[in-house]
């Protein structure tokens, strides 16, 4: 403290070491440190950091015939951890080596089936015995102590001046008079919080742009395929049957709302069909079709019981009366399948005669307007 | 402090000299003193959130792996790998490169399993462990914050999953993310601008993939270690909560101390459960996406499970009435909106507020260190119970057409089973847990009132046969145990208060001698070793307590309830 510091850049100070220290170092002089025991000083330690260890049964005691056979399982327990281990190994880098190829569908031998169930075995094992070995030598081996560690309350000196620090800093910025400045601030941080959210405009589209929702490949004239690209004729189904169907256009049979099933009414089912009004004309004889996406979550609809009429998604079991326009007979869906116009061309087959008259699949917020 | 190397104390070992230079430059010899002193109450349920913590670590590192092979591209490839029945099958690169991954690549279909389990096991022990909280009273003052953070985690964990089960683009996951899509379209106002912000575009378009993948393997996994990191920082400045017991209070924790007993317990957890997610990554299949194909709008597989931890909401869509709101002006509010974004929105908001709604209804503003058992608050414990009802029977809602399939019921009939179910169900369960919580708590009082039947009948001379009750503590002047209960468990059998001696050690044969353990039975009890005649003498009814050494009986020396003595 009485040495005055002469060293240029300085501006005078003790360079001596202060008298705080992380323990109690003024206390314990280092004599008195050395003059206690290993386990005295951790109890010291532990009560220094509110730890009392009230109470410890001591382990096995040494050579005696529960601490051999304690040993002798925690080191086989480890032993096998280590055999697993090197059989992973073994089998992970052996196979294809001197063991057979792991791979599935080459010849599809024993070895290839075996190899992944033997790897997660040996992977499995190797850790479970570990951490097996590790609990028993924990409870064991290892002496059981009772500790009891102190809860403390928040200070109220703490408290009391880093309150008076920070109310400190606050009050010589003087924001709570300049009024001006806390309004700039508000301003700045606010252009600056939009600022930095904007650049997340790139992610917004139009969905009303065209109508993306709304529309589908299907227009006049484009002809009705099978998955495999094969046009339909009527005749090729048998009624009762349904097949799925997609637009003549480039992947036509990848995109997602265009999938319709085309399906052969039975005569009793022409006789008892019911199409939606003004859709009367929508089906060709005794062919219908209906598109394949659900109105309710866009499952395809894809379990056609032709007994009964009804089409049942698998997502939600919303069951569709297709006598009745694919209207919704049961489950969570609210709307029918929209009906696909159709007619046959100058060759035969199968074609739309427009696009569907209403939006394909999930129900959302503006779909009656557009 | 400058050691030499004369001063006392200083080490002589390499070991020790290499410890004082590593101190010397960072002083870090308190900091890991006080770690490792650090107590650690020790109760089986407190190990749950390690679990979710390890399969999170396990997680991470599989997930990892998976990176070097996954391709999160929407690319229409020709797949030519290794499994033959989809050669030459038009898919996207995702889908190819994880059968990539899972044929090709040696042994990453192990690490692909394992992830899988990873992710399931992570979501399981988050829920267990909040229902630990939950149950015991844990999230009280002042763990309010870690209880927000824990269930922000949990939501987090969730999107994890949702978002990795649709990246390997296979027909499963396409169904999932053609669901996903809906749930978005049928936001009111937002829904159609919301999908096309986050597909850019219509279903299903080409960048989905690419952006889960981001979400997947950084977005989420990022704010989650973050959530984590403070969820531990707040656990270890409050320190843990302890169930009541012997000497435990607020202003401690009894249990113990970090190093070696806690560290070697917890590294072994540890070690185990990355052998649990191991074996089952070999052993037991799980999503082997090879045999659903490729992605295809127009087909699905019949039995279309989500993962676990979405079955409700599967199961709250499948038993939600077809009710679209129709507004004014041909607005609509398509039904897809409540079982969905509304049923999740708000069982995630209600639980989150939990710990606020029972302060403020309950008037408990006082911090809590102690845990309670769950009888000892039945509101909140049936309200937990009525919870898990609604839960569970959506779960079961979502497997219906399994259920009506394998036990050859109408599907129909299971729907509204399930309509029905979820209505009156909870409210029956809340009032039998109520039921069972104050049964309990009574029987708790009645045995410290009464002491523990002992199966002992006597006859008493004029003719009445008694059950003879052993006293917990001292009792008064009619027989009456007076020990108040404090919220720990009481002893119900004699065993528990030694009424047997322990086993002796050894599997096949004894490792000990069985005189050696009975002599050491008494000195606990504190017995003078020659008694050997212990008998129960108290009924512990008033018309028995009052006389307690008449009719013959030795006086009771050496019983607990000598303290009356």
């Amino acid at each position: 403290m009485n040495a005055h510091d002469t060293r240029p850049g300085s501006s005078g100070g003790a360079d001596t070491p202060g008298p705080l220290h992380g323990g109690p170092d003024a206390d314990y002089t280092p004599e008195q440190l050395a003059a206690m025991s290993r386990e005295e000083l951790d109890l010291l330690g532990a009560r220094y950091d509110g730890v009392e260890v009230l109470h410890v049964d001591p382990g096995p005691e040494p050579g005696s015939r529960m601490e051999k056979r304690a040993v002798r399982q925690v080191g086989w327990t480890f032993a096998g951890a280590g055999i697993s281990a090197f059989l992973f190994l073994v089998v992970y880098a052996g196979s294809g080596w001197f063991l057979p190829e792991w791979n599935w569908a080459t010849e599809g031998t024993t070895w290839s089936a075996m190899f992944n169930p033997l790897l997660g075995l040996f992977m499995g094992l190797a850790f479970t015995l570990a951490g097996v070995g590790l609990v028993l030598y924990t409870k064991k081996l290892l002496p059981h102590e009772t500790a009891v560690q102190d809860k403390h309350d928040g200070s109220h000196f703490d408290r009391v001046t880093t309150g008076a620090t920070l109310v400190g800093g606050l009050h010589n910025s003087g924001l709570a008079r300049r009024k001006l400045l806390t309004r700039s601030l508000g301003f700045m941080g606010a252009a600056f919080g939009l600022m930095l959210i904007a650049p997340l405009g790139g992610l917004i589209k139009n969905p009303n742009t065209g109508n993306p929702l709304g529309r589908t490949s299907w227009a006049e004239g484009v002809r009705l395929l099978r998955d495999d690209g094969s046009p339909i004729r009527p005749g090729d189904q048998q009624p009762g049957s349904l097949e799925t169907v997609f637009p003549a256009v480039p992947g036509g049979n990848l995109q997602s709302d265009a999938a319709t099933m085309l399906i052969r009414l039975r005569p009793e089912q022409v006789a008892a069909d019911r199409p939606k009004e003004g859709q009367e004309d929508f089906g060709y004889g005794d062919y219908v079709a209906y598109s394949k996406i659900c109105t309710h979550a866009g499952c395809p609809v894809s379990l056609y019981e032709q007994e009964t009429s009804r089409i049942l998604c698998p997502c939600h079991q919303s069951q569709f009366d297709v006598t009745q326009g694919a209207k919704p007979v049961f489950g969570p869906a609210t709307r029918s399948l929209p009906q696909l116009p159709i007619t046959v061309d100058d060759e035969g087959y199968f074609v739309a005669r427009s696009d569907y008259i209403e939006a394909v699949g999930p129900t959302y917020w503006n779909r009656e307007r557009i | 402090m400058a050691a030499t190397a004369t001063a006392p104390g200083a080490p002589t070992s390499r070991l020790g000299k290499a410890a004082t230079e590593f101190d010397d430059r960072l002083i870090v010899a308190g900091p890991v003193r006080r770690t490792l002193n650090k107590v650690f109450p020790d109760h089986w349920s407190f190990l749950l959130g390690e679990i979710a913590l390890y399969s999170f670590i396990i997680a991470l590192l599989s997930g990892t792996y998976l990176t070097f092979f996954f391709d999160a591209s929407m690319v229409e490839v020709a797949y030519d790998g290794e499994y033959d029945p989809l050669r030459g099958t038009e898919m996207s690169a995702a889908y190819a490169s994880a059968l990539d991954l899972s044929f090709d690549v040696r042994g990453g279909l192990f690490m692909r399993q394992m992830h899988h389990w990873a992710a399931l096991l992570f979501v399981a022990s988050i829920v267990v462990h909040l229902l630990r909280v939950f149950f015991t009273g844990a999230f009280r003052r002042p763990r309010e914050t870690n209880w927000l953070i824990g269930v922000v985690m949990l939501v987090l964990a969730l999107l994890m999953g949702v978002t990795g089960y649709t990246l390997p683009d296979d027909l499963l996951s396409g169904t999932g993310l053609r669901i996903i899509s809906a749930i978005l379209l049928s936001i009111p106002v937002i829904g159609t601008w919301a999908h096309f912000a986050i597909f850019n575009g219509d279903f299903v378009g080409t960048e989905i993939i690419g952006r889960f993948y981001i979400a997947h393997v950084l977005i989420f996994p990022a704010i989650l270690l973050a959530l984590i990191a403070v969820h531990l920082l707040i656990l270890v400045k409050q320190k843990h909560t302890q169930f009541p017991g012997p000497g435990r209070t607020e202003h401690n924790v009894v249990g113990n101390r970090l190093f070696p007993t806690f560290a070697g317990k917890a590294t072994g957890l540890l070690l185990v459960v990355f052998g649990v997610c191991a074996a089952l990554a070999g052993l037991v299949q799980i999503n082997p996406i090879w045999l659903w194909g490729p992605y295809n709008p127009a087909q699905v597989s019949a039995a279309s499970q989500p993962d676990w931890y979405i079955g409700f909401l599967d199961g709250s869509t499948r038993i939600f009435p077809a009710w679209d709101i129709n507004l004014p002006g041909d607005y609509t509010i398509p039904a897809l909106f409540w079982p969905t974004v509304v049923v999740a929105g708000a069982m995630f908001t209600v639980l989150a507020l939990y710990p606020t709604l029972e302060r403020k209804i309950s008037g408990d503003t006082a911090p809590h260190h102690l845990l309670q058992r769950p009888r000892d608050v039945p509101v909140r414990t049936s309200l937990g119970a009525m919870a898990l009802t609604f839960y569970f029977w959506l779960m079961v809602a979502g497997g219906n057409d399994v259920i009506a399939d394998k036990f050859d019921i109408s599907l129909n009939a299971m729907t509204w089973i399930g309509r029905i179910g979820v209505i009156v169900l909870p409210p029956i369960v809340y009032v039998i847990t109520y039921r069972i919580c104050l049964g309990l708590q009574q029987h708790d009082r009645e045995v410290l009132e009464h002491g523990i039947e002992t199966g002992v009948i006597r006859r008493l001379p004029h003719g009445e046969f008694i059950e003879v009750h052993q006293p917990l503590g001292p009792v008064d002047e009619h027989g009456h145990g007076q020990l108040a209960y404090g919220g720990a468990p009481v002893p119900k059998r004699m065993n528990h208060v030694g009424g047997a001696r322990r086993a002796i050690r050894g599997f096949f044969t004894p490792i000990e001698q069985p005189s050696a353990v009975e002599l050491e039975l008494r000195e606990r009890r504190g017995l003078p070793s020659g008694e050997t005649t212990r008998e129960l003498t108290s009924s512990g009814r008033p018309s028995d307590g009052g006389r307690p050494s008449d009719g013959g009986r030795p006086s009771d020396g050496g019983r607990p309830q000598d303290a009356r003595d």
